[in-house]
């Protein structure tokens, strides 16, 4: 394994949520992002949950990288048993929510499931991999990329209530005028940039 | 060998089955919501079930049996329950079968409620009588070229009692194309008097899950689960003229009023005039036994109708639609000033076009009961 860059966690996180926005900087995630972010109130709670899944997955990850894929040379199994480790803990966070506040799980509906393939969530843990990150600075950049999601969801979700009852050319409604609202938050976003390096 | 043939499989097999441990210890956890108390009908009954199951099935393993022909799957909407305690929002699985006034009502599908905690509901009493018999088939007769009066033999020491005129779940086993258990209703044509044998007769209806398998599968010897009794079509004891009209299968609440007339000795007591309509003589079925009744007893009248008679056929009955008829006796013969309940059974066509000549007749649409063919 390479060695850890040498970025302070918290520059990593800070940057994870602002400067390289998993949504924003890497467009990884979209989908969920795209159709949810209707409604703010099931944004809010599946932002909660990416970014649950994600920190958890995050430290799950590494430690099955750290220690069984790199010492049995496998990493080139890493998309299969990341996937299996995703799929696990959105089994878990299913059933908890389930438990917890069932208003959440039905507004979340096939949604919650989805974020099994949401690609953020496996996108982060091969970013992981491939800058090898510390486990420390993986949770937190897992941990930030997930408030990074939250936060551009949320964000999304925001704009979209405004523009609701915009006049919108009718070629463009619904997913069309969601795709060049995402545009220019990218482009803000993009202001970020240079501020702190990841890798 | 090369041991990265094996190391790969293992390490995923070892990762899996921890994360799988994980899960099945949180489920454990998580979806452990130890006992749950149904209070039924305000303190009637109160039930002790496991939780995190759902509602149907809770009420099932404590022998009250909701209806359901879908066995829980949430596809035939009648297990309808009211539900007088929170929980929680209305799927969307069952908004579909669920009209405003029921959802104002807080009806909700028993399949579809997941026991998370005490609930309170609220049921017809007649459910409490309802049970499961395991049957026999000792029987199978053709009464028409598609009609089979199936006799089902009840398990040693069973206690049924039913009203005549309710009916009960005949489910049948997986089969050919179909992947589930599947469950019908049949009104019981066997009187309440025998009770040792449940009878059905059923029509056959092309692409029919349950009819198909009775008329090509269902041998004799074979068991067969039935749940019941169902339903609120029985006479009502008024003393009021019957008039009965049926047709195809129909026949079977009727067959069971009549013998249990007979076997109480009442039959004779009130009016009934039985209309029966059919098309042709081939679809015609327990004649015989329906003239003779009708011949023994002077109160009884027997009027089947045939739609379409064939020619150069001998025929006692009546000719024409079975409206047209059942319009012409209620103008004619039928003593106009006579109190009168209707009895109605067999396909929503029908049905409805005769509750019309009833209600044109002065019949109150109240005093006209129905068992209705989904």
């Amino acid at each position: 394994m390479n060695a850890a860059p040498a970025i302070n966690p918290i520059a990593l996180f800070v940057a994870s949520i602002f400067t390289s926005n998993i949504l924003l900087a890497n467009f990884l995630g979209m989908c969920s992002f795209i159709s949810i972010s209707k409604d703010i109130k099931s944004s809010n709670g599946l932002g909660m949950a990416v970014t649950v899944v994600l920190t958890v997955t995050s430290a799950i990850n590494w430690l099955i990288l750290e220690y069984i894929l790199i010492p049995l040379d496998l990493i080139y199994l890493r998309y299969i048993v990341f996937i299996i480790a995703i799929a696990a803990v959105v089994q878990i966070l299913e059933m908890v929510i389930d438990r917890v506040s069932e208003s959440l799980y039905m507004s979340l509906g096939i949604f919650l499931p989805l974020i099994t393939v949401n690609c953020s969530i496996l996108g982060v843990a091969l970013f992981i991999e491939i800058r090898s990150y510390t486990f420390i600075q993986s949770v937190l950049y897992g941990l930030g990329s997930g408030l990074g999601w939250w936060l551009a969801i949320m964000a999304l979700s925001a704009i979209r209530k405004k523009t609701e009852k915009s006049k919108i050319p009718a070629a463009l409604q619904g997913p069309g005028i969601t795709v060049i609202t995402i545009g220019f938050m990218a482009m803000a976003f993009l202001g970020f940039s240079g501020m702190v390096a990841v890798q | 060998m090369d041991p990265i043939f094996f190391i790969g499989p293992v390490a995923i097999g070892g990762v899996s089955a921890a994360l799988a441990a994980l899960i099945s210890i949180t489920d454990k956890i998580v979806n452990n919501y130890g006992d749950i108390t149904i209070d039924v009908n305000g303190g009637k009954k109160e039930l002790i079930v496991k939780g995190g199951q759902p509602m149907l099935f809770g009420l099932s393993e404590q022998r009250i049996f909701i209806p359901s022909a879908c066995g829980g799957r949430g596809s035939c909407g009648a297990c309808k329950v009211k539900v007088t305690s929170d929980v929680g929002p209305i799927m969307p699985t069952e908004v579909p079968y669920l009209t405003k006034e029921e959802i104002a009502d807080n009806v909700r599908l028993s399949c579809q409620i997941k026991l998370k905690q005490d609930v309170n509901i609220e049921i017809p009493e007649e459910l409490f009588n309802v049970q499961e018999y395991q049957t026999t088939i000792v029987k199978i007769n053709d009464v028409t070229h598609d009609i089979k009066e199936v006799l089902c033999k009840l398990p040693d020491g069973a206690d049924v009692s039913y009203l005549s005129g309710q009916y009960g779940q005949f489910e049948v086993p997986p089969y050919d194309k179909v992947k589930e258990r599947t469950m019908r209703a049949y009104s019981m044509s066997s009187a309440p008097g025998d009770k040792e044998h449940l009878e059905f007769l059923i029509r056959l209806v092309p692409g029919g899950i349950v009819t198909s398998y009775v008329h090509q599968y269902l041998k004799e010897g074979a068991s067969i689960r039935i749940v019941g009794p169902f339903g609120d079509f029985h006479v009502r004891d008024t003393g009021a003229a019957m008039i009965c009209v049926a047709g195809g299968s129909g026949m079977a609440p009727f067959k069971s009023i009549f013998q249990d007339m007979i076997d109480r000795g009442t039959m004779g007591d009130r009016d009934i005039w039985y209309f029966f309509g059919a098309r042709t003589t081939r679809d015609m079925y327990y004649l015989d036994w329906l003239f003779e009744l009708d011949d023994n007893n002077e109160r009884f009248h027997f009027i089947p109708a045939l739609s379409e008679p064939e020619e150069g056929t001998e025929w006692r009955g009546a000719t024409g639609l079975i409206t047209e008829v059942l319009d012409d006796y209620l103008k004619k013969t039928i003593p106009l000033d006579q109190d009168k309940e209707g009895y109605l059974c067999g396909s929503p066509g029908m049905l409805d076009a005769c509750m019309a000549v009833m209600s044109q007749n002065d019949m109150p649409s109240d005093k006209i009961y129905f068992d209705k063919f989904a």
